[in-house]
């Protein structure tokens, strides 16, 4: 397939809230397109074979891994990456809190994915238990093995969060 | 991963017309099998037809005696789907166990039903309940769908629509990870059991489901010799190990399918 150029697909995406109209070849991943054509760096890329999580954003609302996503194929989504959770009143998000507080991060490198995940188990689960929150968080490994400190920031975030709804 | 055309479908018609005119396509839906294998260059198609937003593919809905689930349904929207945990748990929990959440958030019931993974839940619910699967083309019944490892009846360009799962409470899942895993329904009279992860292709047992449907009870597995040649050893499991297992499986189901029917 030398000597043409590839093909490119016009697509339209919202990312933390911001409209971007692009266009990207058929062969870019979200988690490239995020990193490399809007510079947000905060979304990490571990493993690019679908494993350790680290890329985690929401897709329409769901933790997916965007490393396993065709950008091209997206046109009209909403995406958000660790940058977009805190709101402009609130520099950290409550479970950026609760990470911080619990130490719930060694090198930190797979801590973007491991928040993106946290969400999505808040979206699932009322009050989540320890149990649930280790069993959903089977797709996100941290290498430096800080388990415990990752799972009671999930249980504290995840408090926080319904305190807020409550509040 | 290596350079290839991508269609963007919004129709059954146009996807299938354009896979029918590559040289060698595949369709892309949630892509949790497809893209890993790009980038591995396990599959290096000429085109790929994206069918992810082809509205036709999705919905849940009791059809008949069936539920009819449409094959861009994600493993995650099964799971949480308030009408399958109201008219078929068991299918809710199977999805809930595919994989992790992110894999369920993107992945779908049609392209897991089409990639016929060795080690698939899906296959297991689909053979274990005699599901129709139903394509643009046509509907396939399960026993004719499952040819062996990652091959099915389908055509090169044929696209599952939706799958029909007969309507029951008596079926249960069994999930070993890694391992084995069993899927066994009780429809009327008759029993099925289907076997995932053991082997090169989910497959019956069909004497233990003549044995189940003569006395519907945990102690007839127990007579039940398994041909533990059928089954792989690796690393996680000998074949022995394995086919033990398919006893255990099989046993807390149907303790689990009758103790549902006595209450």
């Amino acid at each position: 397939m030398t000597g043409r150029v590839e093909q490119r697909h016009q697509v339209n995406l919202v990312v933390n809230g911001e409209p971007h109209s692009r266009e990207v070849n058929s062969r870019s991943l979200l988690v490239d397109f995020l990193r490399e054509d809007l510079g947000l760096t905060g979304t990490h890329l571990g493993c690019d074979t679908s494993q350790c999580g680290a890329c985690t954003v929401l897709l329409n609302g769901r933790a997916v891994k965007s490393c396993t996503c065709l950008t091209a194929t997206l046109d009209g989504c909403t995406v958000t990456t660790i940058e977009g959770i805190a709101s402009p009143d609130q520099p950290l998000h409550p479970m950026q809190l609760a990470f911080r507080a619990r130490h719930g991060l060694q090198c930190g490198y797979c801590t973007p994915g491991m928040i993106m995940s946290a969400l999505e188990i808040v979206r699932r689960f009322d009050e989540p238990t320890e149990h649930d929150v280790r069993e959903a968080l089977e797709g996100n490994f941290c290498r430096c093995t800080g388990y415990q400190g990752i799972v009671e920031a999930v249980l504290e975030g995840a408090a926080a969060m319904q305190r807020e709804r409550h509040a | 991963m290596h350079e290839f055309r991508l269609h963007r479908s919004s129709s059954i018609g146009e996807a299938v017309a354009a896979h029918g005119r590559a040289a060698n396509a595949f369709y892309l839906a949630g892509g949790q099998t497809l893209i890993p294998s790009l980038k591995l260059r396990l599959a290096i198609p000429s085109d790929v037809v994206d069918v992810s937003g082809i509205g036709e593919l999705k919905g849940i809905e009791v059809h008949d005696m069936a539920l009819r689930i449409g094959a861009l349904e994600t493993h995650a929207s099964v799971a949480e789907s308030p009408l399958v945990l109201a008219r078929m748990p068991v299918l809710a929990s199977l999805a809930v166990r595919i994989g992790d959440q992110m894999v369920r958030n993107r992945g779908t019931l049609g392209g897991a039903v089409a990639n016929n993974d060795p080690a698939g839940d899906w296959p297991a619910a689909v053979l274990g309940l005699g599901a129709e699967i139903r394509t643009e083309r046509r509907s396939i019944g399960a026993d004719d769908f499952f040819r062996g490892a990652f091959t099915t009846a389908l055509e090169r360009d044929e696209l599952i629509v939706s799958v029909d799962f007969p309507l029951t409470d008596a079926a249960e899942y069994v999930k070993f990870p890694f391992l084995v895993s069993v899927f066994v329904a009780r429809l009327g009279r008759r029993v099925r059991v289907a076997v995932t992860g053991g082997a090169g292709c989910v497959h019956r047992v069909a004497a233990l489901e003549r044995a189940l449907e003569v006395n519907f009870h945990e102690d007839v597995v127990a007579a039940w010799s398994p041909d533990v040649a059928a089954f792989n050893s690796n690393t996680h499991a000998s074949a022995g190990y394995r086919a033990e297992l398919v006893k255990v499986g099989v046993r807390r189901a149907v303790r689990s399918i009758a103790a549902s029917a006595a209450r």
